[in-house]
């Protein structure tokens, strides 16, 4: 049976702004999608840990020296909009908060 | 026979002999795109002006004597999720759209270094996800042998542009069969390296403990020279392999004589064209009378392994597309705070294939579900690679077909994501281990579309995997051409 999930929740957490519309049919495909994925709690899978690495490496470390960085010039050439070396948004809190 | 029809290693002799230059070899790739583009539809951007000027400092070089590298003048082509510093790079996203990096991913600052000519980037599926390159932003692309039929996915700009002389070869990555389904949808050889033996940095990510980059070729010698140009330790890469490993080229003519080879049970019967199944049975057949010994293994969690891929894939990369919020590039939407621009620059600027991904990895991931879906498919991974580990006890190499199917029609499953993805059945294995694996064209089904044939092998184990294709592409004899490419050479 197709599994149903809080999509307007979910869309949330993913900073996607979804109507009604989009958000039922993505509801209704997910739900299969994720019936086939739960396959997974079938298997026994007893003694076995996650693995997160497929080859199980540790973390690697690079000596800690100041090395030049990309040219800022050209990194903020992309951005939407800029200004004084910096990157601008829209304000974070809404005004009435 | 025409110079976009070469090899790398025939090109590459024309050029040491003096029989061609590096700009007329560009010339000829360059035609060949002008002839095919216009129904292939292989290619984002054609560089033709840094290309240009990459195969003539190549001809200069030749000439002062100076030192050469081994894809010296060679035309290569870029999937459009690969960073190449100026060249605009946009995962086929409208997300993306007009970004060009400020630097080069490893692989390409490499591919540099060999002298290789960047012809241009190629179509995938949106940020590669996808098996058709159906989800492209900016339109699919077909496959040469039939242009009602998908190319493969995701990175299908790179196996038909390669399958059609557009390149001679080229690079893609592969997270859960993009490189290798491609390759066998469109009749050329294409390569899943080792997890880690070739850097990530500047492939924009999708699923990171699964992303490997590898290359197209239209044989197994150059899929060789490519994988030698790229593979090796990047201090730019956290997960970059630090070890040795030892060369595939030494072994390319030993043979199979005394190999193991283990056909994957599971890989077989429902789902699966009996041409596909036919082929693959006289691969082995060939394999078996060349003196490889032949045994059958037993993967039982693959088709949990389907599942676990498509949630632990989508959760990496509802992770990793966070990152594309309307800040520091891409698409901005209009929105009265942070959030809300972010919201409506990410709902405009992503497909729906990228969506649905992004919300099932965000659910997969999510309070209350995390045990059952996220850990749950971590622990099959590691279940996968203990099964992994007893077949390859029996066995020096696995293979399987591939794919299931031959090349579909454009459409098919374009509106049924869950059909599309069991198109990965065979290549998701490989992913979710970090192992190595490889297709190798091994003949046509009944309407002339190509076969692949897989070669899988343990960690590290490209020289084995790499003398096994080897001589199963000298069994196969595989020759044909794409009919439109036919009527051009």
């Amino acid at each position: 049976m197709p599994i149903d999930i809080d999509i307007a929740h979910v869309a949330r957490l993913a900073r996607l702004d979804l109507d009604p519309e989009a958000q039922s049919g993505f509801r209704q495909q997910l739900g299969v999608i994720l019936e086939h994925a739960a396959k997974v709690q079938a298997l026994d899978t007893t003694g076995f840990e996650a693995s997160g690495h497929p080859l199980g490496f540790t973390n690697a470390f690079r000596p800690d020296e100041v090395r030049p960085s990309l040219p800022t010039a050209e990194v903020l050439s992309m951005a939407p909009e800029s200004r004084d070396g910096y990157f601008v948004v829209p304000p974070a809190l809404d005004q009435e908060d | 026979m025409g110079l976009a029809e070469l090899t790398i290693g025939e090109a590459a002799a024309g050029l040491d002999r003096g029989d061609l230059s590096a700009v007329e070899l560009l010339s000829a790739v360059l035609e060949r795109a002008s002839m095919t583009e216009a129904e292939l539809h292989a290619f984002l951007t054609i560089d033709r002006d840094g290309a240009t000027r990459g195969a003539e400092d190549s001809d200069r070089r030749r000439a002062a004597g100076e030192q050469l590298g081994p894809l010296d003048g060679i035309p290569i082509a870029l999937k459009d999720n690969l960073c190449t510093h100026g060249v605009e790079t946009t995962c086929s996203s409208q997300i993306l759209a007009g970004y060009r990096p400020p630097y080069d991913a490893t692989v390409v600052g490499r591919l540099r270094l060999a002298g290789a000519v960047l012809v241009g980037k190629t179509n995938l599926d949106e940020f590669a996800m996808g098996s058709s390159t159906e989800n492209s932003a900016y339109g699919a692309t077909r496959n040469p042998w039939d242009t009602s039929r998908v190319p493969g996915g995701s990175s299908g700009g790179s196996a038909a542009a390669v399958a059609v002389g557009s390149a001679l070869g080229a690079f893609g990555s592969d997270t859960g069969g993009s490189i290798r389904q491609p390759a066998a949808l469109c009749g050329v050889v294409g390569v899943k390296p080792t997890y880690g033996l070739v850097s990530r940095y500047g492939l924009i990510a999708f699923a990171s403990s699964l992303d490997q980059i590898g290359p197209f070729a239209r044989s197994v010698a150059d899929a060789v020279t490519l994988w030698e140009a790229v593979a090796g330790h990047d201090p730019l890469d956290a997960t970059s392999y630090r070890g040795t490993y030892p060369s595939p080229r030494v072994d390319l003519d030993k043979g199979v004589k005394g190999l193991r080879i283990g056909v994957v049970k599971e890989l077989s019967g429902e789902g699966f064209e009996p041409a596909v199944e036919a082929a693959t049975a006289r691969t082995v057949e060939q394999l078996a009378a060349a003196g490889a010994e032949v045994v059958e293994v037993s993967i039982p969690a693959v088709e949990a392994t389907l599942s676990a891929y498509y949630l632990i894939a989508p959760a990496e990369a509802s992770a990793n597309l966070a990152r594309f919020d309307g800040i520091r590039y891409g698409h901005r939407a209009a929105g009265a705070t942070t959030e809300e621009m972010m919201a409506r620059t990410r709902a405009e600027g992503f497909g729906p294939e990228v969506i649905r991904r992004i919300l099932l990895g965000t659910y997969a991931l999510s309070a209350g579900y995390y045990d059952a879906f996220y850990g749950k498919a971590l622990q099959v991974r590691s279940l996968l690679q203990a099964e992994l580990a007893e077949a390859y006890a029996v066995a020096d190499v696995l293979v399987s077909p591939t794919s299931p199917t031959t090349a579909f029609e454009v459409g098919a499953k374009a509106q049924d994501p869950l059909a599309m993805y069991l198109c990965d059945i065979c290549t998701i294995p490989s992913n979710l281990a970090g192992h190595p694996a490889m297709s190798v064209p091994v003949g046509l089904d009944e309407s002339g579309l190509p076969i692949g044939f897989q070669i899988l092998a343990p960690a590290l184990g490209e020289q084995v995997m790499f003398r096994v294709a080897a001589e199963v592409e000298r069994l196969a004899g595989f020759e044909a051409r794409p009919a439109m490419v036919g009527a051009l050479a």
